[in-house]
């Protein structure tokens, strides 16, 4: 169902891809890690290695906690749409197939967060 | 000379009849379709409009009496509240911080509400809603006016009361507040009717007010507690509206039903979003506490909204939907909400800062299965860090919320260490929410929310820099240029309030009045 309107009523998406300058958004969360309280919104160029998204940009987000330098990035699991998900770090996000505002999270098993209270 | 008078002075009755009802008419030079272009499209059907009955009957004459009297007595004692340096008798500083999330938050709703009804009363061809709808509108922007000038008062001394007009339309969290009305003033009379005068006035008010005003009182603040008395008189006569209005929609037309049901899941579930800031000052705001979220809901909307369904259901109204998921989200809400604006707490108008001992050990009682094991060890873990002079500023944006426009807190139902996350494909887009009940409301009209004014992705998209700044400029500092756009001072408004220049302040005023220094 559309919406109940007087007259017709289309409208574009507020946050389509052509208006991020050459960005997508992808956004990840990392699973019972929830001292941050949300999944994080970042805007990257779709060629960017996806490695390079792990050592470049995860630092400066996730690295606060101190469970970040325990992480053993081969043995994380990824979820795409909550679906697992096969990750290349050589690749990038647009031959990933990441696609503008899909969702990322991954598990870092053993690491369950502050006093394992999932924080 | 003896007049013979035949008949006595109008009763109150009979003078409403005259002045209200009886001065309007059907349009013959227009068609009352064109004249009342709005009342027909969201599919209601009213046969007979003659069959509102008047919850209150109300003239000019006798509001403005009642009323002047009231604001009256209003401003006598926000004028000897102000006179008498009655904010350094507020229980301790933080507490201010409760005002100011009321008035950046709640006050510009209340001009919003004034503006709904007068568009509502607008199109509605029955004279009777229409008189209600105008009285409700004019008090919807006395109360906008009385917490405006009450709250004044704090500007003086504090900060972050300086810009909340301009802060409304671009601080990050306001716009959680602001899309909920903006979403109830695009729909059409009807569904604004049900949003407002029902789901929120009726259902919800209790959970706004009481905490707010009960709160000042336990906390020492005059000022705000008296306009909230003062509302409160009108909330009696909103709450009369807002039931009148479902039974007379229920009563003209089988038809009406779902349509009515339906906007009282979505509205119910966008107002008790709204509520978790709400929740979040009860549990952590204010100094001295009065009841936690859990109890209030449970006293406010488990027992009253459970009375209220049933009497409903005669109707063929059921329950809002969604209500086994708040029942368990009752014991989280507020402590995510919290750790949301401590994590945010540089892109804020307001301090946050970690609960005392005593405050963190009123919590566990409160919430003996959630507090101790989810969220202790991480405001314990903050407090640590802080004392290292590590205190935790989250400084990448997060991931929001397509309709409620809250960054995706909220955990599973049932599972309170996992994000909810669900997704919907529309068109060539993909939308994020976070719960069943957003995603529900979104599905329903996505030609509405794929327009949402998001700040996150406005921020990426540039839109939240003032006019000349260059984001491709070397050095640019985006945190920096987005707080100039907000008009929030950095190390004023926003941080911790340990250390800050209100906790200072407050102390050496309270000082100067207390001690001999």
């Amino acid at each position: 169902m559309g919406v109940a309107a007087i007259q017709e009523y289309q409208f574009q998406s507020a946050d389509r891809l052509e208006n991020f300058h050459g960005n997508q958004l992808l956004y990840i969360g990392w699973d019972q890690h929830l001292m941050f309280c949300a999944p994080f919104c970042l805007p990257l160029p779709p060629n960017m290695r996806f490695g390079d998204v792990i050592e470049k940009v995860l630092p400066g987000v996730f690295g606060y906690h101190p469970d970040f330098a325990k992480i053993d990035w081969s043995k994380a699991e990824w979820l795409k749409s909550s679906q697992p998900w096969q990750v290349d770090f050589d690749k990038t996000l647009a031959e990933l197939g990441l696609k503008h505002k899909d969702v990322l999270r991954f598990r870092t098993p053993g690491l369950t967060g502050i006093k394992g209270s999932a924080s | 000379m003896d007049m013979k008078v035949s008949k006595k002075k109008l009763g109150l009755k009979e003078k409403y009849q005259h002045m209200t009802r009886g001065l309007g008419w059907e349009t013959t030079y227009q068609s009352m379709d064109d004249v009342f272009p709005m009342v027909k499209y969201e599919g209601i059907k009213i046969h007979d409009w003659d069959k509102w009955e008047d919850p209150f009957r109300l003239t000019m004459d006798a509001y403005w009496k009642y009323q002047a009297e009231k604001e009256r007595k209003l401003y006598a004692i926000i004028d000897a509240y102000a006179q008498n340096n009655g904010h350094l008798s507020v229980t301790d500083a933080r507490y201010i911080n409760a005002v100011k999330l009321f008035l950046n938050g709640i006050s510009p709703l209340e001009y919003m509400a004034h503006r709904g009804f007068a568009m509502t009363g607008r199109q509605f061809p029955g004279v009777g809603p229409r008189v209600a709808c105008l009285m409700q509108s004019l008090d919807e922007i006395r109360h906008a006016q009385t917490q405006i000038h009450s709250l004044s008062n704090y500007n003086k001394y504090y900060n972050g009361f300086h810009e909340y007009r301009h802060m409304l339309e671009r601080v990050w969290y306001l716009s959680v507040p602001r899309s909920f009305f903006d979403d109830a003033v695009t729909a059409g009379p009807f569904e604004f009717m049900v949003a407002i005068g029902f789901s929120f006035e009726y259902v919800l008010t209790n959970l706004l007010f009481v905490p707010f005003v009960s709160g000042a009182a336990y906390n020492g603040d005059m000022g705000t507690m008296t306009f909230g008395f003062s509302a409160q008189s009108d909330e009696a006569r909103h709450m009369t509206l807002g039931l009148e209005v479902i039974k007379f929609i229920l009563e003209q037309d089988p038809d009406n039903l779902p349509i009515v049901q339906q906007w009282i899941d979505k509205w119910t579930w966008r107002g008790y979003r709204v509520l978790t800031l709400v929740g979040m000052m009860m549990d952590y705001m204010l100094p001295k506490r009065i009841m936690s979220w859990k109890e209030a809901w449970e006293v406010y909307f488990e027992e009253n909204g459970g009375a209220l369904f049933k009497d409903l259901a005669r109707y063929g109204i059921r329950p809002p939907k969604w209500l086994d998921q708040i029942e368990q989200d009752k014991d989280h809400i507020s402590h995510q909400a919290w750790a949301t604006f401590y994590n945010y707490a540089a892109a804020c108008n307001f301090h946050t800062w970690i609960p005392t001992d005593d405050e963190m050990d009123w919590l566990s009682q409160k919430y003996p299965n959630s507090f101790d094991k989810y969220y202790r060890p991480r405001l314990e873990h903050w407090r640590e860090e802080a004392k290292k002079g590590n205190r935790f500023y989250n400084k990448t944006l997060p991931m929001l919320c397509q309709t409620c426009q809250i960054p995706m807190i909220f955990t599973e139902p049932g599972d309170p260490t996992q994000i909810c996350y669900r997704e919907v494909d529309y068109k060539d887009n993909k939308y994020h929410f976070c719960s069943d009940g957003c995603k529900e409301i979104f599905e329903h009209e996505p030609e509405k929310y794929v327009q949402a004014w998001l700040p996150v992705h406005q921020i990426y998209q540039g839109n939240c820099f003032n006019e000349g700044v260059d984001p491709t400029a070397e050095g640019f500092d985006p945190l920096a240029a987005v707080l100039d756009y907000y008009h929030l001072n950095f190390g004023r408004d926003n941080l911790d309030f340990e250390g800050s220049e209100d906790q200072k302040n407050f102390d050496e005023w309270r000082g100067m009045a207390t001690k001999n220094v």
